[in-house]
């Protein structure tokens, strides 16, 4: 609804109010209902004023929740971070050292999961958006997909338990925890990639099929470079998500402690996410560890806000390319 | 040549309907092995005393497995929750929508979504070390870990959701209709009022199902603030013990294909069915009340 803006003057009430040619009223009476018409007008003005004041009041609560819970992040967990923390592995059971494998842990965990679920939400995409004709099968696949977006995570990680890790017998590893994020992730993938497909002009699909090319050269050759940038913004947030992600791999990747790092993808691998959830409620000595807590907070908030402001600022120079 | 080129193109075609049929495969298989794992626990007791039963003490000898407080625990929190997100994302959705200078916009988009990406896990702990010490001291309380403050921090959850749902059911609303209520002389506020909303209710309805369904799934947040507390909430300063929370809690406890472990399976069943009534509620209603023409919900 950009570009219509109301006509400030008419509705400030400034115009007379027209009573017609030939109005037998008296020039008394007929200030009289001026007024009261410039009253009311006035009076839906103000009204107007409050409504919108309150809405922008909304909006200023939320920036203040982020800034609440960023700040008071950054201002308590500045001073943990160093580059030893980053780079060693915990120590004197977990009170001193880093937290070094929970980052590798959750680049695994993540990069892995998008591995997994971007080719797969692409290919989704494309049939949806390339191929399926509107009827029975494309809106049961949607269903579908629009039911696995609303799967709480908690239902993912019990689901990975007993799938990948009990029934595959994957055992408690990256591997499951890949596998559990990717179809976690899998909806937010789909639905950013035909977001990328409905931006591509359809004269570009014409244009190719009217040369003679098929319709599968068309999708591989016209199609998919031109909305590859939009999906990579959207693998980009399918990464951060998994990042985020503590209740998934809960159950199928994540422990407390390893003393090696994984050396494959059947070793089970420490997080971030789960780690800040360790250190709050389960260690020993949860006030000697806070400076640990909120380090490792910050760096996972650090990881996911700057993944999502990279996605954010590169599709705001996509769209202004369009 | 040419019919070669038409069996590739459709073999291909072929490939890109399995590959999406597979992501309906994966809620089948979800569902699949949910029911596997989690049907046993009703040859030890009826449905209708696991639902309703009052004594929630796995561990215990014999153990009870009534999850009513748990349940009572879920919805509460998940009311509560939108009692504060649903008039604040659907108020900042205006806004955005509305009534901010598009310079604006173009900052307080970024933070909506910044708000969703937050990881639950940070959320919980802001909601420990902070709201916690805070809601005990002014309130005067046992504890800060309570039922009121899980559902302030589910409410900042939700809130992205319902916010950019509604904003895009605030954008599909034709032009002309805005257009026609200024014309005739309405203000602003009283386009937005008496054509916009009704215009767009059924994207907002839509908006409001999906973030209380967020709410109800969410795990970490309620694990770490709400208490652990299993009985029914009698005020909003109990602490409680949601759905979510038990499994996360308990299932690296239960041994493995006992009676718990099943029990805790039986309650993913009832968390899942609770979400997916939503979404198809969600879904019922984008369909039904489909804005005719650009809408994209």
């Amino acid at each position: 609804m950009d570009g219509l803006k109301v006509p400030d003057s008419a509705a400030q009430g400034e115009l007379p109010m027209q009573t017609g040619a030939g109005s037998p009223r008296n020039d008394a009476k007929h200030t009289a209902e001026d007024r009261e018409y410039q009253n009311r007008v006035r009076k839906r003005h103000i009204v107007q004023k409050g409504v919108f004041s309150l809405f922008s009041c909304a909006a200023v609560v939320n920036g203040l929740a982020l800034a609440l819970v960023v700040g008071f992040l950054v201002f308590n967990g500045w001073r943990a971070i160093n580059w030893t923390f980053l780079t060693e592995a915990p120590m004197a059971s977990m009170t001193k050292g880093g937290i070094f494998p929970c980052i590798m842990g959750t680049f695994l965990l993540s990069f892995g999961a998008m591995v997994v679920a971007f080719p797969w939400g692409v290919a989704t995409a494309i049939y949806l958006h390339e191929y399926a004709r509107p009827g029975v099968a494309m809106r049961v696949i949607r269903l579908g997909i629009n039911n696995l977006a609303g799967v709480p995570s908690v239902v993912f990680g019990l689901f990975g338990l007993t799938f990948f890790v009990t029934w595959c017998k994957m055992g408690v590893s990256v591997l499951s925890g890949v596998l559990t994020l990717g179809a976690l992730i899998l909806p937010v993938i789909i639905g950013t990639a035909e977001e990328a497909l409905r931006s591509v002009p359809s004269t570009y699909r014409e244009a190719s099929l009217g040369l003679g090319a098929t319709k599968w050269q068309t999708i591989f050759r016209v199609v998919l470079p031109a909305a590859f940038p939009g999906m990579l913004t959207g693998s980009i947030l399918g990464i951060s998500r998994a990042a985020g992600e503590t209740a998934a791999i809960m159950f199928t990747a994540a422990v407390f402690f390893t003393p090696n790092m994984p050396s494959s993808i059947f070793d089970p691998v420490m997080a971030l996410p789960y780690h800040v959830y360790v250190l709050a409620t389960a260690g020993t000595e949860i006030e000697a560890t806070r400076p640990l807590q909120y380090g490792t907070a910050l760096v996972l908030i650090s990881l996911v806000f700057g993944m999502n402001l990279i996605a954010i600022i590169y599709r705001a120079r996509l769209q202004r390319r369009h | 040549m040419v019919k070669q080129r038409q069996i590739r193109e459709q073999i291909i075609r072929c490939v890109f309907f399995l590959t999406a049929l597979t992501s309906i495969l994966v809620l089948f298989m979800i569902m699949v092995f949910l029911f596997a794992e989690g049907l046993p626990i009703f040859k030890k007791l009826s449905a209708y005393r696991f639902l309703f039963g009052h004594e929630w003490y796995p561990t215990a000898s014999p153990p009870d497995f009534g999850i009513f407080p748990l349940l009572a625990a879920s919805v509460a929190v998940t009311l509560l929750s939108a009692l504060i997100s649903v008039p604040l994302g659907i108020m900042t959705a205006f806004y955005l929508a509305e009534v901010a200078p598009v310079r604006f916009r173009e900052i307080a988009k970024p933070v909506v979504e910044l708000l969703a990406a937050l990881p639950s896990v940070v959320i919980g702990f802001f909601g420990m070390v902070v709201v916690a010490p805070f809601l005990q001291d002014t309130f005067n309380l046992a504890t800060g870990l309570n039922l009121f403050n899980a559902s302030l921090m589910l409410a900042f959850m939700s809130v992205p959701t319902i916010c950019s749902i509604s904003e895009d059911a605030i954008h599909s609303v034709p032009m002309d209709l805005k257009e026609a209520s200024l014309a005739l002389g309405a203000t602003h506020w009283e386009t937005v009022f008496r054509v916009i909303f009704p215009a767009s209710l059924s994207g907002i309805s839509t908006a409001v199902i999906l973030g209380m369904s967020r709410a109800i799934g969410e795990t970490m947040v309620v694990l770490m603030v709400a208490g652990g507390a299993g009985m029914v909430p009698t005020s909003i300063f109990d602490p409680v013990r949601p759905m979510p929370s038990s499994i996360a809690a308990e299932m690296a406890e239960a041994p493995f294909r006992g009676d718990h472990y099943h029990a805790l399976f039986a309650i993913g069943i009832v968390l899942f069915l609770f979400t997916l009534f939503f979404n198809l509620i969600a879904d019922y209603v984008a369909q039904k009340h489909k804005q005719v023409g650009a809408a994209t919900l």
